[in-house]
Order: C-alpha cells, then sequence, then structure tokens
C-alpha cells in the first residue's frame, strides 16, 4: 500500500457498553460514555490539531493546541482530557479557537530549528503537520534564549535523540510508563528548564535503563526520537504489514519500504498480538537479513574436510537428490530423516514433513519444538485434548492473580510482558515461581506478593504442595470439578495431593521453598479472582517438563480456572512459529493436527492426498537420530532454519552423531554452527522475502508478507519443493496461499483458514472449522476438547543428574532480552552493544568461596564437558545455582548441558545441570579445537573465472 | 550393550517411574513406547541380552515382544 501514517484517534477506545450521543461541528455523532471529545470527533472525521496526545496513551492535555468550544461552557477546554456528555454541542473550529491555536504553535516553533528541509523527519513530523492546519505561516518572536544547538544523543546503536527538537510533550515519558512499563525516561528540570532525560542526567540513552524497544520513538511527534535508519534511507514511501520472526508473542508489525529497501519496521496499531507495541528485535534488529556473513549461493562439498564449493541451484539440488537416493538404497529409507523450523512458516514446515512422510517415506521428521515445549504437547493433549495454549494474549486484562513459572517474560516475551505489567500495576497480583530472582519480581511499580526460589529440578513437588494446600484446605471448585471433569480421576489425584508426604513442609527440605510461603501461593492463586498461569522453558526443559504441565493443568482444573477470560495455561513459546511447526505435524508420532501416524483414518486422508503410502510406526526423534547415527544406521538428514549444534545439548553428543552421517543438508541463511558437519549448503531466505503463516503463543495464525526479493533467488517453500521434485515428486505448488488451502482440506482445526480470510481479518486462533468460523480466542470455554478434563497423578521424581563433591553446583539456562536462541540473527545486528558474550551469574557466596569476581574467566565443567566465559556475581541467582545463556558460539553452553530428558518426549534437561566453577586463565581445549574447526568449516573455494 | 540401549533402559526406567500412578503400570510403559518409539528403538531394548530394566518396564517389554 502506499504510505500512509497510521491512523490517531488521540485517546485510547473507551469500552463502555452505554452509549453517549453529541453534536461535532454540527454532525451527530454516538460513541461509548468515557471517550474523548478529541476521539469522538476522529472518528466521525474530523481532525482536531493536536500534540501531546496519541491513542496508545492517556489524555495529558498538556499541549494546548487540542482546545475546543462547547455550547453552556466557559472557556476553551482540551478535546483530549474532556469525556463527551449528552447532547453535548462541540464546535473544533472557530476564530477564537484559529487564534489560540495559532498563538500556542508560534511559541513551540519559536523554539525549534526551522530546518525541515533537511530533517530525517520531513513528510512524517506531526508539528509539521500541526504547524500547517493551524495555519501558521511567521513567528514573531525573536530567539533570546531556546534550546535549539543542544548536543544530539546518538548512544543509542538504532535511534538518535535530539533535545533541540524536543517539545517537551511528554509522549516518550508516558510511553515508557504506560506501554512498555519501563520508566526509563523522564521530565527533568521545570519550566523552561524542562528536559527530557533517560535516567539520571550523567546517563545517555545506551547507558540508561532504557530497553530500547521503540515506543518513544513511535510516540514522538517530532524528528527529536527518530530512526537512524530514516536519517540514512529518508522516510518510506510504502507500508506492508507482516510478522516478526522472534518470539512466540508474534507481534505484527508495517513493514515501511523505499522500494526494496527497509526503512524501518514500526508495531501495527492493529494488530491483535501486540496491539502497537514492540520490543527491541522486532523493531530494530532486522539488520541480519543483508549482513554480509548470508550465504547467497548453494554450495556441495565431499567431506566436511573439504572447503565448500558454490554450485547452482540446479546442480545442489541434483546432487542432494542423488545422495539421498544412494543413501536410501544402500541402507534403507529409514537412515533418512528431517528437522523443521519453527523460525519457518506454517506453509514451510509442512512441506518439510511431507516431504520425510512422501518423499523418504518414513517419519522421522523432528522439529525444535522437541527442545523446548514438546512437553507441553503431552502434558496439555493429555489433560485438555489439545496441544496449546488456552487463552489469547488480550486475556491477561482481566487476570487477578498472575502465576508465572519458569519463564521471564520481560526478557523472553517482552511486548506480552509489557501488557502483563500494565495489568499488574493495575492491581492484579503476582507470584512467580522461579530460581532466580527475575526482573519481574520487582520491577517499576509491580512487586511480586510471592517469588518462590525453588531448586532447580522440584517444579512438580512445589506444585504438588500447592495443589495439597488447595485440596486440604478445601479451596478447590467442586462445581467446576464436578461438571467439568473426570471426578474418579479428580478423586484419585486430590487423595494423592493430599497425603502428608506431598504437604509444603513435608517437601520443604526437596524444594527449598518456605512451606508459608508456598501455602499463601496456593492460597491466593485459587482464592484470588480470576487466576492465569504462564510458564516457560524452565517448565518444560525438565525431566519431569511434562509432569509439570500436567501438574500445572491440575491445578487450573481444581480452582476452576479454565474457559473464561483472565484465566487458563498458557505456555509462553520461545521461537516465532513454535506453535506452528507443532501444529503442522512436525513430530514423527503425529500428522498435522496433533493426530498419531498410526491412526489409520488420519493416515488414509493424508494418503489420498499425497497419493503415497504412509509408514503407520512413529519416526525418530532429534536425540535418536543422533543415537542411531552415532550407531550408524542414520545417514543423511536435512535440516531447515535449525542449529542443532549449538542449541541441542551434550554438544559432543550431536557432533559425533553429525559426523557420522554421509549427506547433511544445512538449509539455512548463514553457514551456522550445524554447517560445520554439512555437506550441502542451501541458502534460506528471511521472514522478509517469504510470503506464508506464522502461529503465536495464542494459536493466532498471522500473515507473512514478502516485502522484497529474496537475495538468494527462492523462499524456502520453493527451495524445499525443489528437493521433492529432483526426488521425483510431482509437487507444483505456484504460492503458499495453496499449501495453507491443503494444509486446511487435512487439518479440522484449520479447516477454515485461507490466505483471502487472513488478509479480511488480519489474523485467525485455531481452531477455525465449523463450530467456530471466526476462530477461538479462549479455548474449553463449555467443555475440555478431550470431553472431561483429565486429572493426571504427577508424583516427583528427582531427576538423575545430581550434584555431589566434584560437581556441587546447579547450572540453569536461559535468554536475555537482546538476543535470540543461538543468535544467529541477533549477534549479527547492533544488539551485540548490549551482549557480546555469555556470561555466568554465581551468587556472592559461592563467587567468594571460589575466589571468583565479576569479569573474571572462569571454567564452567559438568559430567558432558566443560567451557569457559566470564562471570558476573549477582544475587540474582541463589546459593548453589549458576546460570548463564546460549547465545554464543564459542561459549558454547551446550557442551557442559547433558543427555538426561523428560521422561514423555525427551525434551533436554537444560534448566538442571550438575557443574563445578573454577577460576581460569583461557579457553578450553574443546573451545580451542572448536575454533579451529568452525574457522577451517566455513573455507569457501574460489570459484574459476567463466571462460 | 551398546550406549544407545543403555539411553533406552534409563529412557524406559524413568517413563515407569513417572508413570507409578497408573493402574497398569507395565501396560502403560507398554502403550507409551508403542506410541513415541520407533521401531528400531523398540528392536533394540526388546534383544534379550538388555540389562537394568525395572520389573515394571521388564513386564512392559514382555508384552511388546509378546505383540511383535
Amino acid at each position: 500500500m502506499t504510505y500512509q501514517p497510521q491512523s490517531d484517534f488521540g485517546t485510547p477506545a473507551a469500552t463502555s457498553d452505554a452509549q453517549i450521543t453529541l453534536t461535532i461541528d454540527g454532525r451527530t455523532v454516538t460513541v461509548p460514555a468515557g471517550t474523548s471529545v478529541m476521539r469522538a470527533a476522529a472518528e466521525q472525521g474530523t481532525s482536531i490539531p493536536k500534540l501531546c496526545a496519541t491513542d496508545s496513551l492517556s489524555a495529558f492535555g498538556s499541549c494546548r493546541l487540542c482546545l475546543v468550544e462547547i455550547d453552556g461552557r466557559r472557556g476553551t477546554p482540551a478535546s483530549c482530557t474532556t469525556p463527551v456528555e449528552p447532547g453535548m454541542v462541540v464546535h473544533t473550529q472557530t476564530p477564537r479557537l484559529q487564534k489560540l491555536r495559532k498563538g500556542v504553535m508560534e511559541l513551540y516553533i519559536s523554539d525549534h530549528p526551522l530546518d525541515c528541509l533537511t530533517c530525517g523527519a520531513n513528510g512524517d513530523c506531526e508539528l509539521q503537520d500541526q504547524a500547517g492546519a493551524v495555519g501558521l505561516r511567521d513567528v514573531r518572536y525573536q530567539p533570546v534564549e531556546t534550546h535549539l544547538g543542544q548536543a544530539k544523543d546518538q548512544s543509542n546503536p538504532y535511534f538518535d535523540f535530539d533535545p533541540s527538537k524536543c517539545i517537551v510533550c511528554s509522549r516518550c515519558v508516558r510511553a515508557c510508563d504506560e506501554v512498555q512499563g519501563t520508566l526509563a525516561l523522564t521530565v527533568q528540570g521545570r519550566g523552561f528548564g524542562s528536559k527530557i532525560s533517560a535516567g539520571i542526567a550523567s546517563d545517555n540513552f545506551l547507558g540508561s535503563e532504557c530497553v530500547s524497544c521503540g515506543a518513544c520513538v513511535q510516540a514522538c511527534p517530532t524528528a527529536t526520537l527518530i530512526e537512524k535508519k530514516v536519517v540514512e534511507i529518508g522516510t518510506p514511501e510504502r507500508a506492508v504489514v507482516t510478522t516478526c520472526a522472534y518470539c512466540g508473542v508474534g507481534c505484527t508489525f508495517r513493514a515501511e519500504m523505499r522500494g526494496e529497501q527497509l526503512v524501518r519496521m514500526v508495531p501495527w496499531k492493529e494488530g491483535k498480538a501486540n496491539r502497537g507495541h514492540s520490543c527491541v528485535k522486532g523493531r530494530f534488529a532486522w539488520g541480519y537479513a543483508q549482513h554480509q556473513e548470508r550465504i547467497l549461493k548453494p554450495m556441495i562439498r565431499g567431506s566436511i574436510s573439504e572447503p565448500w564449493r558454490e554450485v547452482s541451484w540446479d546442480d545442489a539440488l541434483a546432487y542432494a537428490a542423488s545422495e539421498l537416493t544412494r543413501i536410501s538404497n544402500k541402507y534403507g529409507k529409514q537412515a533418512l530423516g528431517g528437522i523443521t523450523s519453527s523460525r519457518c512458516t506454517n506453509e514451510e514446515t509442512f512441506l518439510v514433513q511431507k516431504l520425510v512422510r512422501a518423499g523418504f517415506g518414513n517419519n522421522n521428521v523432528d522439529t525444535c519444538a522437541r527442545v523446548c515445549h514438546s512437553p507441553t504437547g503431552y502434558g496439555l493433549k493429555t489433560t485438555f485434548g489439545t496441544s496449546a495454549g488456552t487463552q489469547d494474549f488480550d486475556s491477561v486484562e482481566d487476570s487477578d492473580v498472575i502465576l508465572v513459572i519458569g519463564a521471564n517474560p520481560t526478557d523472553g516475551h517482552p511486548v506480552f510482558a509489557s501488557r502483563m505489567k500494565r495489568r499488574l500495576r493495575k492491581g492484579a497480583k503476582l507470584i512467580v515461581i522461579d530460581p532466580r530472582r527475575t526482573d519481574l519480581v520487582r520491577s517499576p511499580h509491580i512487586e511480586a506478593q510471592h517469588h518462590l526460589a525453588l531448586q532447580p529440578g522440584t517444579n512438580v513437588a512445589v506444585l504438588t504442595a500447592m495443589a495439597h494446600t488447595i485440596v486440604t484446605e478445601g479451596l478447590v471448585n467442586e462445581a467446576f470439578v464436578k461438571e467439568r471433569c473426570d471426578w474418579d480421576e479428580y478423586q484419585d489425584w486430590a487423595s494423592f495431593v493430599s497425603e502428608a508426604r506431598n504437604s509444603p513442609e513435608a517437601l520443604e527440605a526437596i524444594t527449598k521453598v518456605p512451606a508459608a510461603d508456598l501455602r499463601a501461593a496456593a492460597r491466593l492463586y485459587a482464592t484470588g479472582g480470576n487466576g492465569a498461569i504462564y510458564y516457560g522453558l524452565g517448565v518444560t526443559e525438565h525431566s519431569q517438563g511434562s509432569s509439570t504441565v500436567m501438574a500445572i493443568a491440575n491445578l487450573a482444573m481444581a480452582t476452576g480456572n479454565i474457559g473464561r477470560r483472565g484465566v487458563g495455561v498458557n505456555p509462553l513459546r520461545g521461537q516465532n512459529n513454535v506453535q506452528g511447526a507443532c501444529d503442522m505435524g512436525s513430530f514423527p508420532h503425529e500428522l498435522a493436527g496433533y493426530r498419531h501416524i498410526s491412526d489409520a483414518a488420519t493416515r488414509a486422508l493424508f494418503e489420498r492426498e499425497w497419493g503415497v503410502q504412509l509408514d503407520s510406526e512413529p519416526g525418530l526423534r532429534i536425540p535418536n537420530m543422533l543415537d542411531a547415527a552415532t550407531d550408524g544406521v542414520f545417514k543423511a538428514i536435512y535440516i531447515q532454519g535449525e542449529d542443532i549444534l549449538q542449541s541441542d545439548p551434550n554438544t559432543h553428543h550431536v557432533a559425533s552423531g553429525l559426523e557420522a552421517m554421509e549427506c547433511v543438508i544445512v538449509h539455512d541463511l548463514f553457514l551456522n554452527e550445524t554447517a560445520n558437519y554439512a555437506h550441502i549448503f542451501l541458502p534460506g531466505s528471511t521472514f522478509l522475502e517469504k510470503n506464508g503463516t506464522f502461529t503465536n503463543a495464542e494459536r493466532r495464525i498471522q500473515p507473512v508478507r514478502k516485502v522484497m526479493t529474496p537475495l538468494n533467488g527462492y523462499e524456502d517453500w520453493e527451495v524445499t519443493q525443489k528437493l521433492a521434485q529432483a526426488l521425483g515428486l510431482d509437487w507444483n505448488y505456484t504460492h503458499p496461499s495453496q499449501i495453507m488451502d491443503e494444509i486446511a482440506r487435512l487439518t479440522p482445526s484449520f479447516a477454515g483458514v485461507s490466505f483471502d480470510r487472513l488478509d479480511q481479518e488480519g489474523s485467525l486462533q485455531w481452531p477455525v472449522n465449523e463450530s467456530a468460523p471466526d476462530g477461538s480466542p479462549i479455548m474449553h470455554v463449555d467443555g475440555f476438547v478431550r470431553g472431561k478434563g483429565k486429572f493426571v497423578v504427577t508424583d516427583y521424581v528427582p531427576t538423575d543428574e545430581r550434584t555431589g563433591p566434584r560437581f556441587p553446583l546447579l547450572l540453569t539456562t536461559g535468554r536475555i532480552l537482546s538476543q535470540y536462541n543461538v543468535g544467529a540473527q541477533t549477534r549479527r545486528t547492533d544488539n551485540v552493544v548490549w551482549h557480546e558474550e555469555d556470561l555466568l551469574e554465581i551468587h556472592p557466596v559461592d563467587a567468594e568461596n571460589r575466589g571468583i569476581k565479576s569479569g573474571d574467566w572462569v571454567r564452567l565443567s559438568s559430567r558432558a564437558g566443560e567451557t569457559t566465559l566470564r562471570a558476573t556475581v549477582t544475587e540474582r541467582v541463589a546459593p548453589g545455582v549458576v546460570y548463564t545463556t546460549f547465545h554464543h558460539p564459542l561459549t558454547q553452553a551446550n557442551v557442559v548441558t547433558t543427555d538426561y530428558s523428560d521422561w514423555a518426549t525427551n525434551c533436554p534437561e537444560y534448566k538442571v545441570t550438575a557443574v563445578q566453577i573454577s577460576p581460569s586463565n583461557g579457553p578450553t581445549e574443546w573451545q580451542e579445537n572448536y575454533a579451529k574447526l568452525q574457522s577451517s568449516a566455513r573455507r569457501i573455494a574460489k570459484a574459476e573465472a567463466a571462460e | 550393550m551398546t550406549s544407545t540401549t543403555d539411553n533406552l533402559v534409563r529412557m524406559a526406567n524413568q517413563i515407569a517411574a513417572n508413570l507409578q500412578h497408573e493402574p497398569d503400570v507395565p501396560k502403560a510403559v507398554a502403550e507409551h513406547i508403542r506410541l513415541f518409539w520407533d521401531p528400531r528403538m523398540r528392536r533394540l531394548i526388546l534383544e534379550p541380552h538388555v540389562l537394568g530394566v525395572s520389573p515394571d518396564v521388564a513386564i512392559a517389554l514382555d508384552q511388546l515382544r509378546d505383540e511383535s
């Protein structure tokens, strides 16, 4: 579409059911009670001049530009702060108002640089627009003392702050407070001395608490806060709405373009997942798409000791097909497999699993959800009947008690965290269950009522103790349980949790959570009103990950916290399309829509559509593929958009598995760590270069739209199709919408989904079918998908990973705000200014015992391996617990993690590794060898000159 | 036994430990293995020389052997 700024009604929409009718400029308008006069005017198409008002923020009434006259009232009230009243007669344009506004604007402009023609915001500046709107033609005041000429703050890598252009409207400060909730900005000084400041006077933006979410930049009506890219490139000339390719929140953005050049990503106000907000990654960290290290030509090599050789697409695909065919013929079809990507679209993951099932002839397909949310799939399907979160994100606005367990949304899901924090600032109560004192425990105007700092690995014990409290203190919602759940199973469960051995007091020795705190938290969750549970990988990545998910579901059912707004069980998905990759049949035991491969009727449906016979046996999961490879029976793999060498546990094991294979095909943007062991490299396309859909953590299917031509030549679904064709499959999709049509034909929960409908609706939340034609924001409203909700007894079973004299500390891993997963994207952006390396968090007591100070190099060793990194001493972790991230390949935190995994799904136990920390003066032998391997494996032979 | 088989034994014992409240633990273990393990994994753990399985797993494996 041609570039238009997003509509702005000046003040937020009112939600009252009562309607008020009034007259504005002679025209009648009816709006909900509580609407401002400014918004009512905007809704009828009258734009009242404004500067300090924008509809993402509460009315402020400071700029004095939006004045109106109202019959029967004295003066000229600000329309932004004046609510509508029945029968009100408003005039927005009179000679008196015109004069007042012009006078106000004249004062603003008298202290503003008149450099519009060379200003970065020229043509996209509200101050400029409003000067025109009020008819300002000259400025009578002579500058004596002004704010002009103040130094710019250019410290932030993505945006500049030019105080000389600031009109101190406070929109940036209010955006930081109300939208983001960081409260990093303030108005410093008074009167003429007022200025916007990031933190204290000595701070610049980079050094402040600013998290670079961009809300202030978006709110700024002038060029004071402006994207560096706009300054560099110019203002955009068109915009395309698309979906972010970072976390599972699924923010929608307007990709604002000049030609095929991306100028900026601006959060789309109509986006239902993010409601116009963003984080530093989605808003700014897209530079990797054009990074010089991106591989744009296919490459092959005979062995991993050889340098890569660039070849044509035809040659690369023919070679891949011949190798796959050779290996299948030699070792049998079970020697082949594939991995789908949670970073790719639904259509792309669907095609990869189809290639494996219909082309390779087996079910050896898995996805990166194996290592994150596979226990969610098992746990929620068992208890509720389907593998998905129960709520939409809007639901949190009706929550009274929010229980966050094993998740750090401030860093991992920042845009949802902002919405959650907004609700908490309005009075909802918070329970945090986490070994670390995450930011959510205490942040501006938010303090958790209870922080249960449990011992890593004891989630099930803590949740069972909470259940014990709820059952034995008579806090169960029996009416709900009797109506909605299997009563016999409930009674078995209630009897189990009521046993004395499951009391908070009995389990305190294991959990390290004071029994009184745990009881108080359980009472609050059960009795505090609408209780919502949000959880992350701190729940799933354990040996009892699936049990913990089921224990969470038990709690929600026992307290009746399911089936309406404000409640529910909500997995916070890590990557952008984890939900979608799982929905699309990426797991080896099930077809799209979570239907087991052994089900003959479902198989027959797919067999008819695909014209092949499908294997009825489950295939190999990722760790099982690696085991089979080291055993010499699994020989070839097609990996789309995943870097298992860096992301999966026990790097040594992953490396030996990959090394044992004869054909590793990596389809990715960069020569990632896995590609060190690859024989064929197929260049991938970014989310900016493809059409398709992503499905976020609230089951919301959203369009991904191509805004530029793929630099590598093809969208990823096209590459998979070409590989399939090279293998002899008769695939002829010409657009991903046809793939979605096939998904809809084969998958009941997607029956009503199509690209046309997504274009019309913006997004749809599955299930979308005859019973829910417009989708399902909340699930299990009238009954559970499986019929009766199933209570499952979840006995605490300690992990086999134990601390002892050699490895006395427990390592848990996670991520930080500025980086994403293995860092392949974010390390290739300016986000590295916030996180140049992985650091080890260690408690002061543990650090002192080992003679370690912040900044020291330390050796982190476990039974699986060892690495070195620098330490930071902090009380965020409890004594006995250490923490690090896994964003950097030369740290390779996963050298240390083990093969232990969830009992039901093999999801790795990343969150519990027994380790020792000791001072170090350099990299480990493994790190040195790996650096050499990495350098050698990335050699690309120069192409021979054409004759 | 290979390290893969050791791993499978550990996994099977872990499954049994987490299904102790099922009315028929061996049956539940067998069902889980049938639903989620690929045929080769099942074949490996059903080999006669496999050691270290818990009593519930041993019964579950007998049930799987009877089916195969």
